[in-house]
């Protein structure tokens, strides 16, 4: 195998080779005999700690599921409230007028700048104050508000990135044949794009997911890394064991959506029917950066071999 | 209007955001060179490592690993990281969290650096009789990092914005000042103004600037 760093082994690269696997196998080992040492001297490996999560059914149904239940609920609320707002955002502009494409611009460089825990900070603040939302609801309200306004900018960029990715011919085609700028975008440049997208917003939904957490930790939202302070109370003080459970699900979770968006990216690349364009799902740290995006063709990241020609 | 800002040191407050950033970003710049490095050397089981790793970190969310720095690390395992007071644990911790996490990020950054050279060039190299070292250095690196202050630059304006997590744990920057103040103080619209612009400033002109600088250093292929 050989790639832009080395070539294919020969004798003596592949002697090093072994020597070297040899001598980070060894770091590695001690690395893990150190962990476990100092895991087993705080007594934090004993099976007492860990059964709960294999033989004890309640932690599941008491703690983790409720915990993972409210996880994907705020996340699920903050997508589908956030991909129309972010479609209008990300449509907005594109826009033939001045002061829509500015006032778009600026809400979405707005609260892309801004971290989204200060949003959510902000919302429950909000809530308490101006409304009558009860506080038991007020964490998942505060949650999902920041999730919102933070996520539809970045999905806003999303939107716009896969508008501009569509060859050109699609516009000119749509205009050819009498269509006005609503139906063109309407009929001809949102359905594509929206397929074009579906990698990115997908891996958008892992951020979204991540971003719950916060609402665990600072707001008193009751989600999956939130259970860790009960059932560790609950189990005798199994802390890393708890955490590890969590942790588990968390990757496990994140893990699929992962794998699922680079699935959708590969057979929207190879797809016949599609235009070929296609924002990938790693474009996604990209778009969440305010001041930055992605231009249609200027270094070929997040944009299909088949995307707008320079 | 703003006499209510007295006997909070806001800009105390963004400074210790900057210094977490500082401090991450230089964590994590190393981290994930290393991890990078393993990523893409020829040796099976470092790649395995990393990519482990990476795809482990990736998917947890970083107020997990702040707030495991702090319940598992510390209260549990009774890491300390060399500091007496509780102020400077947490920081310390803080920072850690953010490196773990951060790292994975810096190094899908520098590996795609180094994917975005075409084998070509290297074979072209060894064509002129360049040696793996000149290669390395005068055809690969200067190529690979010129296309990844793009992707670093991201990285480090969200790790900026990431560092607010560090208020799960306690540290005292800005997003644990917002919450303290939100809580004394009636003056809500206002005091998220100034913390919104707070980070407006850290955030935009930097991610304009080094956008501009990405553009202007990027190889044209």
């Amino acid at each position: 195998m050989s790639t832009v760093l080395y070539d294919t082994p020969g004798p003596r690269a592949k002697r090093r080779n072994v020597l070297l696997t040899v001598v980070f196998l060894i770091a590695l080992a001690a690395l893990c005999w150190w962990v476990i040492e100092a895991l087993a001297a705080k007594g934090q490996l004993e099976w007492v700690k860990w059964e709960p999560f294999f033989t004890d059914s309640r932690a599941w149904s008491t703690y983790l599921l409720p915990g993972l239940k409210n996880t994907l609920i705020a996340a699920f609320l903050a997508m589908i409230i956030a991909l129309p707002l972010g479609a209008l955002f990300g449509i907005a502009r594109l826009s033939d007028h001045g002061w829509v494409r500015g006032a778009a611009g600026t809400v979405v460089e707005f609260f892309r700048a801004i971290p989204v825990l200060i949003l959510m900070l902000f919302a429950n603040a909000a809530y308490s104050e101006f409304t009558d939302v009860s506080p038991d609801s007020r964490p998942l309200y505060a949650v999902v508000t920041g999730l919102v306004l933070y996520n539809s900018s970045v999905l806003a960029e999303i939107v716009r990135a896969g508008i501009l990715s569509l060859p050109r011919g699609q516009t000119d085609a749509a205009k050819a044949i009498g269509m006005r700028k609503g139906q063109t975008m309407r009929f001809v440049l949102l359905p594509q794009s929206v397929t074009a997208m579906l990698p990115a917003i997908v891996s958008q939904l892992v951020v979204i997911v991540k971003d719950t957490a916060l609402g665990g930790a600072l707001l008193g939202f009751s989600e999956l890394l939130a259970s860790v302070r009960p059932m560790s109370a609950n189990y005798g003080a199994n802390t890393i064991a708890s955490f590890t459970v969590v942790a588990v699900i968390f990757v496990a979770l994140n893990f699929g959506l992962t794998t699922f968006a680079g699935w959708l990216e590969g057979r929207l690349r190879r797809g016949k029917k599609s235009t070929g364009a296609v924002v990938g799902a790693d474009a996604v740290e990209e778009l969440a950066t305010p001041g930055e995006h992605i231009e249609p063709g200027a270094d070929g990241t997040g944009f299909g071999p088949g995307g707008r020609e320079k | 209007m703003f006499d209510f800002l007295q006997g909070y040191n806001v800009l105390g407050a963004f400074w210790v955001t900057v210094q977490l950033a500082v401090y991450s970003a230089i964590g994590s710049l190393i981290w994930g060179t290393l991890l990078a490095a393993m990523r893409v050397s020829p040796v099976p089981l470092m790649r395995g490592f990393g990519t482990g790793y990476i795809n482990i970190v990736r998917n947890i969310p970083l107020t997990v690993i702040i707030v495991f720095t702090s319940l598992g690390l510390f209260q549990t395992l009774g890491v300390s990281m060399g500091a007496d007071d509780f102020e400077t644990i947490n920081f310390r911790l803080a920072v850690l969290g953010l490196i773990a996490y951060t790292a994975a990020f810096v190094c899908e950054a520098l590996r795609s650096g180094i994917n975005t050279v075409p084998i070509g060039q290297t074979e072209a190299a060894r064509a002129i009789g360049l040696s793996f070292t000149q290669v390395l250095r005068l055809i690969i690196l200067p190529q690979a990092f010129r296309s990844v202050v793009g992707p670093l630059a991201n990285v480090l304006i969200a790790l900026t914005k990431n560092t607010t997590v560090a208020s799960a744990i306690g540290v005292a920057e800005a997003a644990t000042l917002m919450r303290e103040m939100i809580e004394n103080e009636a003056q809500l619209i206002l005091i998220s103004a100034i913390f919104a612009f707070g980070f407006i400033c850290l955030t935009l002109p930097t991610g304009l600037f080094l956008g501009w600088v990405a553009k202007k250093v990027a190889v044209k292929r």
